[in-house]
């Protein structure tokens, strides 16, 4: 959708370039960050690609278009830009924001209201914002804004400049769940630029790492950079918490589950202490059918294990959450695991092992 | 002292119809400071925006208007007024404008380099001032250039060019007394001449004329602040004045 060839830029007043004979690739629906620390070229790169920046040399196209054939505005109009400080028109109502592109291309004014009603609720505001001015508005709601204009005359392409750089941690944390969904529903090509080495995990299908002077590190999915870091540079900018970070990326399903130290209601002291012994651990879950009622001392059972009241695990977890979390419930609990269910069905459970296993394979 | 006001409310009865009457003269007052104005807006808002907009020469350009605003009018008039009398032996009879050299060119000259200034500066200042953020945003989403200037940049900075237009209309209409020493025919004529003749009366009738005049014309454009500056912007209309007072520094 997007490549980039052998592109280069060296501003007036420099000798050395800010980016140096960059190529990649960036395929049709995924959303790609660029991302490195700074002066290393990754927001004149993004700025390259609607011309904001023109290229000293090499050529950039778009959708098979190289971008020099068509002028600059033209160029633009076609693809959604988003900046960190948003820029909306102060003296413009937020609809009249939204609809700037539509309103430029000459649409008509039926269409253009409909396609900002539309918007409105595509970024979760609420329509009675349409005639009240940015100023009255969150930085958040100011954000979703900027990205509704963004997306307003539907172009395929959508280049984002570190958009939630100026809001707090948790509305920005909020900001990157909606443009998933968002995403999940729009199904643009994204370039999305941040220093941010976490938001690029995060947000990336691929994540480009940069290094000053614009030289590609690594370009590949986030569970591959983390996994395979390219060179020092790249390990150095991950972060001491690497390992932390592929944990949030892989999900509990990727990794087999046991059964672990369970027994029926109906065991005895001897079944469950030879379950304990098997296992290692001095407490058995009690369940039956495939479900699990919760879990007690070995010690404590006298009887049978029905007798006992069981105790209920403190956090259970569904399959499509991270080992990440399982990690944060393992650490924090009585038994030393994560229980996996689907909600009613009992799947299996974690250790910190089977964990730091999975990390070392 | 009540004498004095007696007087001043006989004078006010007395003078106010007629060729020499307050009224014609007021009206030549206004007309005389409404063109330099113009013509000084005129020049000063496209150039200023335009070098606002490419952020080129602006500080050179301010420093050459600013020389209008070290020479004193005083001085502009009298150096004009040779220039302007000889320009108007060659102009062709019937151009009204000119007249005789006197009087309403040398004045227009000397009010048009007061007026041009604030505008300038103000619009220059107020255009360059406007969030670089809001003109990325125009441009990236494909606004043509001409269209970032007049859809975004001018509506951002009108309040802080309708100042620049007020500090000058103001300056001008207080300063228009001087045409009368090159014999225009406004109000100064009644400050000069009743210093001529020794009349106080006439001269402060004068100066309270121009007084009003001065005030009329703050009134007037604070009402076209309000209705020229779009709405949402009103909120910060202290704030727009304040380039007026620090430096130009680019």
């Amino acid at each position: 959708m997007i490549r980039l060839d052998r592109v280069s830029k060296t501003f007036p007043g420099q000798t050395t370039p800010a980016v140096a004979e960059l190529s990649f690739d960036i395929d049709e629906g995924e959303i790609v960050v660029l991302v490195g620390p700074s002066g290393c070229g990754k927001t004149t790169t993004l700025k390259m690609i609607n011309r904001l920046v023109e290229a000293t040399s090499g050529t950039i196209s778009v959708a098979g278009t190289d971008i020099t054939s068509v002028p600059a505005p033209v160029l633009r109009q076609g693809i959604g830009y988003v900046i960190q400080r948003i820029g909306l028109f102060p003296h413009r109502t937020i609809a009249e924001n939204i609809a700037t592109v539509p309103a430029l291309l000459g649409w008509e004014k039926d269409r253009i209201n409909q396609r900002v009603d539309e918007l409105i609720v595509l970024v979760g505001l609420t329509p009675e914002m349409k005639t009240r001015y940015p100023a009255e508005l969150s930085g958040g709601q100011q954000q979703r804004v900027g990205v509704a204009r963004a997306l307003a005359a539907d172009p395929p392409v959508l280049l984002m400049d570190e958009p939630f750089g100026a809001v707090d941690p948790i509305v920005r944390g909020r900001l990157q769940e909606e443009l998933l969904d968002l995403q999940r529903r729009v199904h643009k090509t994204i370039v999305f630029v941040t220093h941010d080495i976490d938001e690029a995990i995060k947000l990336g299908d691929r994540v480009a790492i940069l290094n000053v002077g614009g030289i590609l590190e690594q370009y590949a999915s986030p569970a591959e950079i983390l996994r395979s870091p390219a060179n020092r540079f790249v390990e150095e900018f991950l972060g001491e918490d690497r390992s932390l970070k592929r944990l949030s990326l892989t999900p509990i399903s990727d990794v087999d589950l046991v059964a672990g130290p369970i027994v029926e209601p109906t065991a005895t002291r001897g079944d469950v202490e030879a379950t304990m012994k098997e296992h290692g651990v001095d407490w058995v879950g009690v369940g039956t059918d495939g479900r699990l009622h919760g879990w007690v001392w070995g010690e404590d059972v006298t009887g049978t294990a029905g007798d006992l009241e069981p105790r209920p695990f403190s956090v259970r977890l569904s399959a499509d959450r991270s080992l990440r979390e399982a990690l944060d419930s393992v650490v924090s609990s009585h038994t030393g695991v994560a229980i996996v269910d689907d909600g009613d069905r009992y799947l299996g459970m974690l250790s910190i092992e089977e964990i730091s296993r999975h990390l070392i394979e | 002292m009540i004498d004095f006001i007696g007087d001043l409310l006989v004078w006010f009865t007395e003078n106010w119809d007629g060729q020499d009457g307050y009224l014609i003269r007021a009206w030549n007052t206004i007309r005389l400071s409404a063109l330099a104005t113009a013509v000084a807006a005129l020049i000063a808002i496209p150039t200023g925006a335009l070098l606002g907009h490419y952020r080129r020469f602006g500080v050179s350009a301010v420093a050459v208007v600013n020389i209008g605003r070290a020479l004193p009018s005083f001085g502009i008039i009298a150096l004009a007024l040779p220039i302007t009398i000889r320009i108007a032996r060659n102009v062709p009879d019937g151009v009204p404008i000119f007249g005789s050299g006197l009087g309403f060119f040398p004045g227009f000259i000397a009010l048009f380099a007061l007026a041009l200034p604030p505008i300038f500066t103000n619009t220059y200042t107020g255009i360059r001032e406007v969030d670089p953020g809001t003109v990325e945003a125009a441009r990236g989403m494909g606004l043509p250039e001409g269209k970032i200037l007049r859809s975004v940049e001018l509506p951002l900075a009108s309040p802080v060019i309708i100042a620049g237009l007020r500090i000058s209309a103001v300056q001008v209409v207080a300063t228009s007394p001087l045409a009368a020493l090159v014999a225009y025919g406004g109000l100064g004529r009644f400050i000069v001449d009743g210093f001529a003749i020794q009349d106080n009366i006439q001269i402060f009738a004068g100066a309270l004329l121009v007084a009003a005049l001065s005030i009329l014309t703050e009134l007037l454009f604070s009402r076209l602040e309000k209705r020229l500056v779009p709405r949402p912007l009103q909120l910060v209309e202290e704030q727009a004045a304040a380039p007026i007072g620090k430096p130009v520094a680019a």
